[in-house]
């Protein structure tokens, strides 16, 4: 174990991977000479040279399909899209070719590629640069997309993601690259696809987030914890497959549930989990389940606005304190 | 016209002291308006408005003391409302209403085993017995339906408690499991009525002689102990199922030599652990055995419908002072026979204690009742609805057998099973009995 960034994880992961398997390669803008407008390319093409670390025109229509043909041809591509609002102009190839290329080509070929990139707000980069979309994607049959919230998940779900025959969106987030925590030196272990994580046990509500609002969750159970308050958290890891029956298991235990999202709360990931709730645990149910979301605005660039609309540790405790005070537990 | 009800203003409380009302008679009131101030066991509190109205009467008078749910005050719709009859104060706070509340029979798969007052107690309870009606009457016409979480309904259901008459602490009255709980506990420690009754006031006390037709019969020297309402629950749960279950009896005698060699040979490996297995232990672990055989006998006749139960939870009787108590063995199948023996001895001292919890006693899928200890050679039990049969075991005796035409004294068990025919037929319950007199033979089987 040594405690390094998620930016790190994935880098030392790409790379061993890369080391691993020649058939990897990375493609994307501005990876190789400039190594990653985060950095997560940092000396890559140096170690492997320009055939494997591929720098791109600014078109990710064309390198996302060029990474498409690369992967039916038995190629592993790891594409970096440098941050999922560009991923808009690459949705075609995504949605109508890489989710679907090999049912409907009778499983001729499967497309073995992973789209790395980033979203979240919160940098003060204005409304088109500060999506989370990845509802988009998970919504596709076809796709599969990983949100890991911690540098071990990150390299754990990068290694699947690589290893999986199908397309895999790696959705990464601006405000984790610099967040630490402790990850295994060796290539394992390779994260199951479609499991969530109970990352923290607890016994009087249920917590539900992933990428940046999973490490946000973890925060807000441990402070209650504090005030004696029992918050199990669930981190989705997975938005496709989704894990429901971690998510129903442990609303069944607690009897109430709290999502908490970066995405807007209107068709967001959240009233997915809220469905899948009230379908496997609605016997179980002592309250309605509560979201946490973005105001529903393109994300402003002022800062103190844009802190305003995100969901925060502080919003996500009020609505777990507010659904304890509706399930007679009487809290702050 | 909206009642404003007692809150439960903490955890602990169980009644509230109307402090003083900061809203006079007509006064206009918003939403989140402080209507009361409200003194509990812990501290004095403002109690808000959720409804917007006028104040049209104040039921209870500064400095008085009523339970939580009670009316205190009603709104109407304009300062000079007429306020109806029943929104009185001295309406029965949740969970002792004894009015007929046809909306929320529970469906008699539900219906508790062995369990200590319930929703029987209040049926129990005659309807003219001068109890005023429930502060929030439940409209059998299509009202508005009381706020309850599915979580609530829910363990109402498996506490037999009729959600309607709970007093709900949520958000605009919500019943959420909290009120459940809080109403069963309540349920379970209240006196029974006739003990209340005995120490009510001297007015009470004609209601008493009237409903027990006199405390005294001089012709037989009889004179009536006060019944617990555990007792009550028995006597009725007894004679419903005697009345409506069609139960059969199947017999069978066991050799018991393999049972106390094996019985023997599992304690030894145990001693260690200090743990240390019964034979009815060993007779329960083998019933769970021999029901996974033979599915259709953990089963329900309910309604006119058959249930085959999946989980296999075996109910063991236990003997109390007040009477009888089934708690149950969840997953019998599944559990280890060392975790059998802990299990049951910790539900059966705590069944004596009278520390059983309402989950402990309810979910039965099958009985075990023994009679051993006493000495009985067998009995017939009667089936603990909604169960469909319940096996009676009688003591252990040396007794003369036949074996290979030669007479041999042999410790033998004899078995009995009661069973439901609307759920299970002869042929099906002899292959259950013969199963399991199979199983406690050859009792390596009990474990496999």
């Amino acid at each position: 174990m040594s405690v390094i960034t998620y930016r790190q994880a994935l880098r030392d992961t790409l790379r061993a991977e890369m080391l691993r398997d020649e058939d990897v390669f990375l493609i994307g803008e501005e990876i190789g000479v400039f190594e990653g407008s985060y950095k997560i390319t940092e000396g890559l093409l140096k170690e492997f040279g320009e055939r494997r670390v591929r720098d791109t025109p600014i078109a990710e229509e064309g390198f996302v399909g060029t990474a498409i043909g690369a992967a039916m041809l038995g190629l592993r591509p790891v594409v970096e899209v440098m941050t999922i609002n560009f991923s808009l102009l690459a949705i075609d190839q995504i949605v109508n070719h890489a989710a679907k290329v090999y049912g409907m080509f009778g499983g001729q070929t499967s497309v073995p590629m992973v789209i790395r990139t980033p979203g979240g707000g919160g940098q003060q980069l204005g409304a088109t640069h500060s999506q989370n979309i990845e509802l988009f994607y998970s919504f596709i049959p076809g796709l599969k997309v990983l949100a890991p919230s911690g540098p071990a998940d990150a390299a754990a779900m990068l290694r699947a993601a690589i290893r999986d025959n199908d397309p895999v969106l790696l959705l990464e987030n601006l405000g984790l690259y610099n967040s630490k925590g402790e990850v295994p030196e060796d290539d394992e272990p390779v994260a199951e696809i479609g499991r969530a994580a109970v990352s923290r046990e607890g016994s009087d509500i249920t917590l539900i987030g992933y990428s940046r609002m999973a490490s946000v969750a973890t925060q807000v159970a441990q402070s209650l914890a504090e005030e004696d308050i029992s918050v199990e958290v669930i981190d989705l890891r997975s938005l496709r497959p989704l894990d429901r029956e971690t998510i129903v298991e442990s609303v069944c235990k607690t009897g109430s549930a709290v999502i908490a999202e970066d995405d807007w709360l209107t068709y967001g990931i959240g009233a997915e989990i809220a469905a899948t709730i009230q379908e496997g645990a609605f016997d179980f149910l002592d309250a309605p389940v509560r979201r946490v979301a973005m105001a529903e605005v393109p994300l402003p660039y002022a800062k103190p606005l844009e802190s305003a609309a995100l969901p925060s540790a502080e919003s996500v405790t009020t609505a777990v304190k507010e659904t304890l005070n509706a399930v007679g537990r009487r809290v702050g | 016209m909206t009642d404003i009800h007692m809150p439960r203003l903490s955890d602990t409380m169980e009644e509230g002291v109307i402090s003083s009302w900061v809203k006079k008679v007509g006064d206009k009131v918003e939403p989140g308006d402080i209507l009361v101030e409200i003194e509990t066991d812990k501290a004095v509190m403002e109690h808000e408005a959720y409804d917007e109205g006028y104040l049209v009467k104040q039921s209870v008078s500064e400095g008085d003391t009523v339970p939580i749910g009670a009316v205190i005050g009603v709104l109407g719709d304009s300062p000079d409302a007429e306020v109806a009859e029943e929104s009185d104060a001295t309406a029965a706070p949740a969970g002792e209403a004894t009015g007929e509340t046809p909306a929320s029979q529970p469906a008699a798969g539900e219906a508790t085993d062995g369990r200590a007052p319930g929703r029987e107690a209040e049926e129990s309870a005659p309807a003219s017995s001068g109890e005023p009606a429930p502060a929030t009457p439940p409209s059998p016409d299509g009202g508005p339906r009381p706020r309850t979480s599915p979580l609530a309904r829910r363990l109402a259901r498996e506490y037999g408690l009729d959600i309607t008459t709970i007093q709900g602490s949520g958000p605009k009255g919500r019943v959420v499991r909290a009120d459940i709980e809080a109403a069963a506990k309540e349920q379970r420690e209240r006196p029974a009525p006739e003990a209340e009754a005995e120490h009510a006031p001297a007015e009470r006390a004609p209601v008493s002689e009237s409903t027990t037709g006199g405390t005294h019969d001089e012709v037989r020297g009889s004179e009536e102990v006060t019944v617990s309402n555990i007792r009550k629950v028995i006597a009725r749960r007894l004679l419903e199922a005697k009345q409506t279950v069609p139960h059969f009896y199947l017999r069978r005698t066991i050799e018991a030599e393999a049972l106390r060699a094996f019985r023997a040979q599992v304690n030894e490996q145990l001693e260690s652990t200090g743990n240390k297995v019964s034979f009815n232990d060993l007779i329960v672990k083998a019933c769970a055995t021999a029901l996974r055989l033979h599915p259709e006998v953990n089963a329900s006749w309910v309604d006119d419908r058959l249930l085959v139960h999946r989980r296999i939870n075996v109910g063991v009787a236990v003997a109390v002072p007040e009477g009888l108590v089934v708690p149950v063995l969840h997953d019998a199948d599944k559990t280890p026979l060392s975790e059998i023996a802990t299990k049951s001895r910790d539900l059966a001292e705590r069944a004596r204690d009278g520390k059983l919890k309402p989950p402990d006693m309810s979910g039965g899928t099958f009985s075990v009742s023994n009679l051993g200890m006493y000495g009985m050679d067998s009995f017939s039990a009667v089936i603990n609805p909604p169960e469909a049969a319940i096996l009676a075991v009688g003591a252990m005796r040396q007794e003369p057998v036949v074996r290979d035409g030669e007479v041999v004294a042999r410790n033998t068990i004899n078995l009995e099973l009661s069973v439901d025919h609307r759920a299970v037929d002869g042929a099906v319950g002899a292959a259950f009995l013969k199963e399991l007199a199979e199983i406690l033979e050859e009792p390596m089987r009990i474990i496999l």
